[in-house]
This record gives structure tokens, C-alpha cells and sequence, in this order.
């Protein structure tokens, strides 16, 4: 039997470019590229594990209606894990309503990140882009590092970026789809034009869908109902870590181009001739 | 008096500021900078009729009857 030849193995020093290519975004570098949500998560314990499953280091999270009853214990876990906070402005359905938002997760979190999501509708959860494009605006005035959730708009995306924002985040799919990437030649088109990091955020199904955006060139993923509604969170979580490093590693390597035709892989000369 | 507190109808004592009644909706001691006397952070925040009171002025802040507060914090969201 023949043994296929491998053409164009990598200098293994490539390997190591995992190790000394960080995710900085705002000056801060993060170890990794995949950003969780807390959504969705059945119990505090489980989510738990999730993260630190996903080696994840930043993390979203809601502001709601303090309740004695139920609050402390999830901002204190992310303490715990040393995982950082990533505000949402989830559920906020224009400028106003998310600048005020932002500006209480600010008081209460201390820091001046923001997920700014800005939906038209509880049906599709999309974002509002007029909407969306006013409360960039009246955030970066005020001082706020900008993790804007979008539409998977080229053009859009852009006008964000100049707009201020710190981090431009197209969805793949609509929130809690798992759809997975449904427009990847726009993702790869805002990943070429913008000079600011870019996540996709929103509608990753499994693995694979969090490599695919990687190897468009994506900077990181954001997710959560993908690992918190998966049957083993935990090892979802895991799945995932591997899946971002892997797609960030392939698109570092670069991919062999398509074809059309098959390429043989092994030499057609010198082969034994039986008569 | 009476405020809105997270929707519903709340009384307080007059003149009650926003950091005692913070300090009572959370079982905290808080000094006059806003910050918990135990050193750990707190993690909530407070808006007083849609403008947010920051943390530095709830001991100045003292609440009048009929205002609307709402009192937030971190939890889990996507």
C-alpha cells in the first residue's frame, strides 16, 4: 500500500504562534478567544464548570432587578474563576434605554466595557441598526468601550468601528438559533475591512461553527447557549475551547485553495509497473 | 414616605438616603463612599427616576416621596 505524501508540511516552529498570538482588545490581553455568555445555564454550579471548562476569560452578563433572595452568587463566581465581566445591554430595545443601562452596569460592575445590544423585536431578537448606530455614539461619548452586537453587515459593521467602537460583533445566526454562520462571506468581508477586533457573537450551533468563524478571521467567538444548553455543558465548554484554537491555528496556517479536480498527493512517477 | 422600588411599592423612612436603603435591600454596611465597609464589592447599582445615582453620592442623596428607584445587578444574561 501507498503511504501518502504529505505535501507542504509547515516548519514546526509555526506550532508555538498559538502561544505568542494573544487576543488583546482595549489594551487588555485575554488568554482566550472564546467569550461566554451566562445565559441560559439551569444552575450556578453547572455554569460554573462550563467556564472554566471553556478556559474562557470573559464573560457577559445581564443587569436585572436586584432580589434578595437570588443575587450575589454569579458575580461572585466570576470573581472566583478570575474571569472578567462583559456587561449586555440585553433586552434593551432602543438608545435610551441601553445608554441607561450601560451607564448602571458601569456603577455597578466597574468597568467601562459594554456589549451594546440594541433588538428590534423579541421574535427575531435582531439588531435595531438605527438604534444601535445612536447608542454607539452616545456611549463612546461617555467614555465606554464599545463590544457592539450586530448584523452581519459590512457596511454597518464599518460605520461602528468609525463611530468609536471598541470591538465590532457580527451574529452568525440569530440569538439562541445554533444556526451557525449564515452569511460566512460577510463575516469574511468585515473581517477584512475592519481594524478593530471582531467577534461573532450569536447563533453558533456546536464546534465546528466556532472553528468555521476562526478561519474566517474572526479575532474571538462569542457564545452561550451553544455550551449552557448543550446536554453536557461542561463538555461543550471543552469542545469549544479546542474548536477556537483550532480554527485561530488553520487560518494561521493557511488553507489549501478549492479545486475543482482532485490533486494527487502521491508521485505518479516511479511507480512499479506489472505486466 | 412611599417610592417605587423595582416596580413596587416600598415605604421608607423621611429623609432616608439611597445608601440606607441600599444598605437595607442588601444587608451591607456601606461608609459614606458608597463602597461596602467589608471590602468586598457590592455589584449593584442604583437609578433614581431614569438617572443613574452614582455610588459616591447615595450618602448624599436623600430620597423624597414618589420616586421611582430602581436597584440592579449582575446576573446571568447572554
Amino acid at each position: 500500500m501507498n503511504e501518502t505524501t504529505i505535501a507542504g508540511t509547515a516548519a514546526v516552529p509555526a506550532v508555538s504562534a498559538a502561544v505568542a498570538d494573544p487576543f488583546v482588545v482595549d489594551g487588555v490581553t485575554l488568554g482566550s478567544r472564546l467569550i461566554m455568555g451566562t445565559g441560559g445555564a439551569p444552575s450556578l454550579d453547572g455554569l460554573g464548570a462550563a467556564l472554566v471548562a471553556s478556559g474562557t476569560e470573559l464573560t457577559t452578563v445581564a443587569m436585572r432587578r436586584y432580589s434578595p433572595a437570588e443575587t450575589g452568587s454569579l458575580f461572585q463566581l466570576l470573581v472566583d474563576h478570575h474571569i472578567r465581566v462583559l456587561p449586555n445591554t440585553a433586552g434593551c430595545f432602543t438608545a435610551k434605554d441601553a445608554v441607561l443601562t450601560a451607564e448602571l452596569a458601569r456603577e455597578a460592575l466597574e468597568t467601562d466595557w459594554v456589549k451594546l445590544e440594541v433588538i428590534a423585536d423579541e421574535h427575531t431578537l435582531l439588531p435595531d441598526a438605527v438604534e444601535l448606530v445612536d447608542a454607539t455614539e452616545q456611549l463612546v461619548a461617555r467614555g465606554f468601550k464599545v463590544f457592539a452586537y450586530t448584523n452581519d453587515d459590512p457596511v454597518l459593521a464599518l460605520r461602528l468601528e468609525n463611530l468609536g467602537a471598541t470591538a465590532v460583533m457580527p451574529l452568525g445566526a440569530p440569538i439562541g438559533t445554533g444556526l451557525g454562520i449564515l452569511n460566512p462571506h460577510n463575516i469574511e468581508l468585515i473581517v477584512s475591512r475592519a481594524s478593530v477586533p471582531v467577534v461573532l457573537d450569536a447563533g453558533i450551533g456546536t464546534a465546528s461553527d466556532a472553528a468555521l468563524a476562526m478561519e474566517l478571521g474572526c479575532d474571538a467567538v462569542l457564545l452561550a447557549t451553544a455550551v449552557t444548553r448543550a446536554q453536557n455543558p461542561a463538555l461543550m465548554g471543552e469542545a469549544f475551547k479546542h474548536a477556537v484554537i483550532a480554527g485561530r491555528l488553520a487560518k494561521a496556517a493557511g488553507r489549501i485553495p478549492r479545486r475543482e479536480h482532485a490533486l494527487a498527493s502521491s508521485a505518479m512517477e516511479g511507480r512499479a509497473e506489472f505486466l | 414616605m412611599n417610592i417605587r422600588l423595582n416596580g413596587s411599592e416600598q415605604t421608607v423612612a423621611d429623609g432616608a438616603s439611597v445608601s440606607t436603603l441600599v444598605s437595607q435591600l442588601t444587608g451591607r454596611n456601606i461608609g459614606p463612599d458608597g463602597r461596602a465597609a467589608d471590602g468586598q464589592k457590592l455589584g449593584v447599582a442604583v437609578a433614581r427616576n431614569a438617572e443613574v445615582v452614582p455610588r459616591s453620592q447615595w450618602h448624599a442623596t436623600a430620597l423624597a416621596d414618589g420616586d421611582d428607584v430602581e436597584l440592579v445587578t449582575a446576573v446571568q444574561g447572554g
